[in-house]
């Protein structure tokens, strides 16, 4: 199958590579540019292990097609925080135990942080509407919603101080 | 000492040990997104593999044609039975005492069979030639009930010899697998025919399926150089899995390295051996290179591993003031078309015979008919100890019909049969010696917590309101006090495949006073890296945080037998503490000569020993640590490491007592959790913070089996649940927030008196769901209606009892 000359920046980083039209975009970034912190759970779009976000928004890389990523701007959950400097998500995910086996984790952290972008001051409720499209066989949810209420008060405390 | 010595209370808090909140160790990598998942293992020149599946439940493979396929370019190779039987690996051992098709050797007998597996340069031409496999089938009847299995003329499978014992005795018809009983039956239904009050009632525990978010995977290296094969998979066991890949395959032990790296949830979907691990094997050595297998979802719920499928047929008796006198139990087991269930060996219906519950139930029988059907083979323990989910939910859901028979409240009837605290050990009448328990205390807790009887008068208000036309929502009051059996189990009576149920922990102590210690389990997400250290620092005074935990390599960990039946603390917890008792007993040997004392004259104190009545003179774990390394102590051997191999004198049985309060819209079949309230007593508490996550996980487990979730067959054995569209997972948003409590009673026998939680939520969570359900309707006269209760059966449970006029 002829290949495509796709381009894509991801996490900050320019990225060119070659791929099948049909390749689908978790694919290239698992396989071709090692990025595993996206993961597969359904193929579905149900279960958003594999949720990065895209030109601002989130979605399942599972049933986006490379070829349709061509141009766009994509950050993993390798994007978001360093070792030495965590993102806020990803420590209070750790403080209020908001992961078990860590599977959904990536996906989870990566739509809370588009999530936040969207409503920095969220309910309860929209934080639970909000992450419905990423599954968690693990948790019950109950210390993710926490973790995610957690970080954006810490959010939004900093913005405050900031300002 | 002086005065910048840190205080007890501070040598104890340093130490994060038993008890504490500690955060986990492994959140670290999973929250960067550097997990290392068996899909993330990759090696130069690696395969893919894939298999072809049977789109029939029931039928015989004429031919299979492989030229298409093959002509493929980057397919590699295209296996069939036909290549595998020279190597005696068409058919495999299951864990169960059958043996299963590893590929579709003349016939299939569920849909998603393995009939050919794909060997390809990468991921989508395997899929791709997949494709042009073409096999030739001829389609013969197919039997999805077990009821109409052991009526009919069609002879599923063929392969076994006619009117030939099974592995655990006779077989009464060709499509009977075993009848397996404990208990007194004559004793029983004379006790039954002769009593005052009966209940009778079928109970159904639907086939379900773990679903774990990662699928099941292997990666198979076969260094022919070196002769060695290394195995990356998703084990729950894999110490079994070298030393059955060494069995199948003929490589020596040695020779075998199998790898659990990270498991993305297990939940029992990865006990299992499955047709995928033995054709990456198989693939690997055939072609040289290592080959990579990883199922999709619909491979896997499917193929590997369903759960359930008990159809318990109940009796219960009792006398008129609602004193239990006998229960009948006879369960028709749904197997599938191999008897793979994954139960010690001696207990083809595992731990099924928990089922007297929480009760002081004076005379007892079970049987239990295994069954083949053309559905997928599996039969594991979902988030549970061996079919102890099952027995659970049918104490639990005999006692209410028993309750409605009496005329008698619920929770009344449980507390006037519960074993009481001072009966313990207690000797059930199928043969279990429970270890302790105080469950009167517990049902107290809990039905003040949610205002048990208030909620009661509110329920009756609101059948009031609903008869007079003046709301449409009832209101149910789930129940459950259930009793776990778990920590699999003592060597004299359990063992998979041969190997004994013991499990192993061995450490290291370096120099500098830090650790390595290594476990024959494997965490799925449980975080054994976090609270196996815990149980370490507590017995051996070295810091939590200055202890590594390793565990899934074959090479380097201690042979157990692994994590699932919630058996990692009963069983690896007490190897750790062990073995830090042997490092303790070692180090007061050394501290003894570096104080120039006897032994004797020492005392252990949090993270030191001391000189007895002479509180300043005293020895660091970390001060011992060193001298074992650098001294040369008259009759003690360099070095400080320990190991332990435990094999328990009993299982633990953990308990809990569960109120579920539910709003149920009679019109539309929707429900609404308003509260979930949990007591969990799983004796000492290693990690109080890890245990409510286990809770809330499980709950939600227990919610999704309860309410919707289930693996369902239409009459010709095709799956109608095999996508995440029809499987139910609860969201965020469906999920309710739980309350956790608990009561603290800890195991006798075990050495730090823990005994497991991981499954108690899901054993206690679904009967409390269900009868929740139950309960709504119990003004109306609902006796019984099969789970899942999804939207459309509670609404036509509703319309069946005429509330929708």
């Amino acid at each position: 199958m002829s290949k495509m000359h796709i381009k894509l920046t991801v996490n900050g980083k320019e990225e060119e590579l070659l791929a099948e039209p049909r390749e689908l975009l978790i694919y290239v970034l698992r396989e071709r540019l090692n990025l595993t912190g996206p993961h597969v759970g359904c193929e579905t779009s149900h279960c958003g292990a594999c949720t990065v976000e895209m030109n601002g928004k989130s979605v399942k890389s599972c049933t986006v097609l490379a070829a349709q990523a061509n141009g766009a701007e994509i950050t993993t959950i390798e994007g978001l925080g360093t070792p030495d400097e965590l993102h806020v998500l990803q420590k209070m995910f750790k403080e209020h135990h908001g992961l078990q086996c860590g599977y959904c984790t990536p996906g989870m952290i990566t739509r809370a942080h588009r999530l936040l972008q969207e409503n920095p001051n969220p309910s309860e409720e929209e934080v639970r509407f909000g992450m419905a499209g990423n599954l968690c066989r693990c948790t019950g949810y109950q210390n993710i919603v926490k973790s995610i209420m957690a970080a954006a008060a810490e959010m939004n405390s900093a913005k405050e101080a900031a300002e | 000492m002086n005065d910048m010595s840190p205080t007890r209370e501070e040598r104890v808090e340093k130490l994060k040990g038993l008890g504490s909140s500690r955060k986990r160790v492994e959140d670290a990598r999973f929250t960067q997104g550097k997990g290392n998942y068996v899909d993330d293992v990759k090696l130069p020149g690696m395969l893919h593999g894939d298999f072809v599946r049977s789109p029939y439940a029931h039928a015989r493979v004429k031919s299979i044609n492989i030229d298409a396929a093959m002509a493929l370019p980057g397919v590699i190779a295209v296996l069939t039975a036909k290549d595998l039987e020279p190597l005696s690996l068409h058919w495999m051992p299951t864990l169960a005492g059958d043996k299963q098709m590893v590929l579709a050797d003349g016939k299939v007998l569920f849909q998603g069979q393995e009939v050919a597996f794909v060997v390809a340069e990468d991921r989508y031409i395997a899929a791709d030639a997949c494709e042009l496999v073409e096999v030739d089938y001829e389609e013969l009847p197919v039997i999805v009930d077990p009821f109409e299995a052991l009526e009919s003329d069609t002879v599923l499978r063929e392969d076994l010899e006619a009117g030939a014992d099974g592995a655990h005795g006779p077989r009464k018809h060709h499509n009977h697998i075993f009848l397996w009983e404990e208990g007194e039956k004559e004793a029983t239904e004379q006790v039954i025919d002769s009593a005052e009050v009966v209940a009778e009632e079928m109970v159904y525990y639907h086939r379900t399926h773990p679903c774990p978010l990662e699928t099941c995977g292997s990666v198979a290296s076969m260094d022919k150089v070196n002769g060695k094969l290394t195995l990356w998979g998703t084990f729950q066991a894999p110490h079994v899995v070298r030393t059955v890949a060494s069995l199948l395959s003929g490589i020596e032990e040695h020779n075998i390295r199998v790898i659990s790296p990270d498991i993305g949830g297990g939940f029992g979907n990865k006990v299992g051996v499955y047709p995928g691990y033995v054709c990456s094997i198989v693939a690997s050595i055939v072609t040289g290179q290592p080959v990579k297998w990883i199922e999709d979802r619909m491979d896997n719920l499917m193929a590997t591993a369903f759960a359930r499928d008990y159809w318990m047929k109940g009796k219960i008796s009792a006398t008129k003031e609602g004193k239990i006198t006998g229960l009948h139990c006879h369960v028709t087991a749904d197997h599938g078309a191999f008897d793979a269930c994954a139960d010690p060996t001696k207990f083809p219906a595992g731990f099924f015979h928990i089922c007297t519950g929480s009760y002081d139930i004076p005379v007892a029988y079970v049987g239990v008919d295994g069954v083949y059907t053309n559905k997928a083979p599996g039969g594991v323990a979902y988030r549970c100890s061996f079919r102890v989910t099952e027995a659970a939910y049918f104490i639990e859901r005999m006692i209410e019909v028993l309750a409605m028979e009496l005329n008698m409240d619920a929770a009344e009837l449980r507390r006037i049969n519960f074993i009481k605290k001072d009966q313990f050990p207690y000797q059930s009448a199928l043969g279990w010696e429970f270890d302790s328990g105080d469950y009167h205390t517990a049902w107290d807790k809990a039905l003040d917590a949610v205002d048990y009887a208030g909620l009661r008068k509110e329920q009756e208000e609101r059948v009031a309101a609903f008869k007079r036309g003046e709301t449409r929502k009832l209101l149910g009051i789930g129940l459950t006090h259930f009793t776990e059996i778990v920590g699999a189990g003592p060597v004299k009576n359990c063992d998979i495949l041969g190997m004994g149920m013991f499990d192993s922990c061995e450490i290291r102590i370096h120099p500098t006073g830090s650790a390595v210690a290594r476990l024959g389990t494997i965490s799925q997400g449980q975080g054994h890296a976090t609270t196996f250290a815990q149980i370490l620092a507590s017995e051996t005074g070295i810091p939590a945080d200055s202890i590594t935990i390793e565990e899934g390599d074959t090479d380097t960990a201690p042979y157990g037998l692994g994590t699932y039946g919630s058996r990692s603390t009963p069983v690896a917890g007490a190897a750790t503490a062990m073995a830090g008792r042997k490092i303790r007993a070692k180090a007061q040997m050394i501290a003894a000569y570096l104080l120039e004392v006897h032994d004797n004259d020492l005392e252990w104190d949090v993270d030191r020993f001391v000189v007895k009545g002479a509180p300043e003179r005293f020895k660091t774990m970390a001060e011992i640590a060193y001298a074992a390394y650098n001294q040369a102590i008259p009759g003690v051997e360099p070095g400080l490491e320990a190991v332990s191999y435990y094999d328990p004198p009993n299982m633990t049985y953990p308990f809990g007592a569960y109120v579920c309060v539910m709003e149920i819209d009679v019109d539309t079949g929707e429900h609404e959790i308003r509260q979930f309230y949990a007591l969990d007593d799983c004796g000492t508490r290693i990690n109080p913070m890890v245990i409510e996550g286990q809770v809330h996980g499980g709950l939600t487990e227990a919610l999704a089996i309860a309410m919707g979730q289930e693996i369902a067959y239409d009459k010709l054995g095709n799956v109608k649940t095999g996508t995440l569209m029809d499987f139910f997972l609860p969201t965020a948003w469906e999920t309710p927030n739980y309350t956790t409590d608990f009561t603290e009673t800890p195991s006798p026998h075990h050495p730090i008196g823990a005994k497991g939680v991981g499954e108690s939520p899901n054993v206690g969570g679904v009967p409390a769901f269900s009868n929740a359900v139950h309960d709504a309707f119990r003004a109306f006269g609902l006796r019984q209606s099969h789970m899942p209760h999804d939207h459309w059966r509670i609404w036509k449970t509703a319309n069946d009892l005429g509330l929708h006029g």
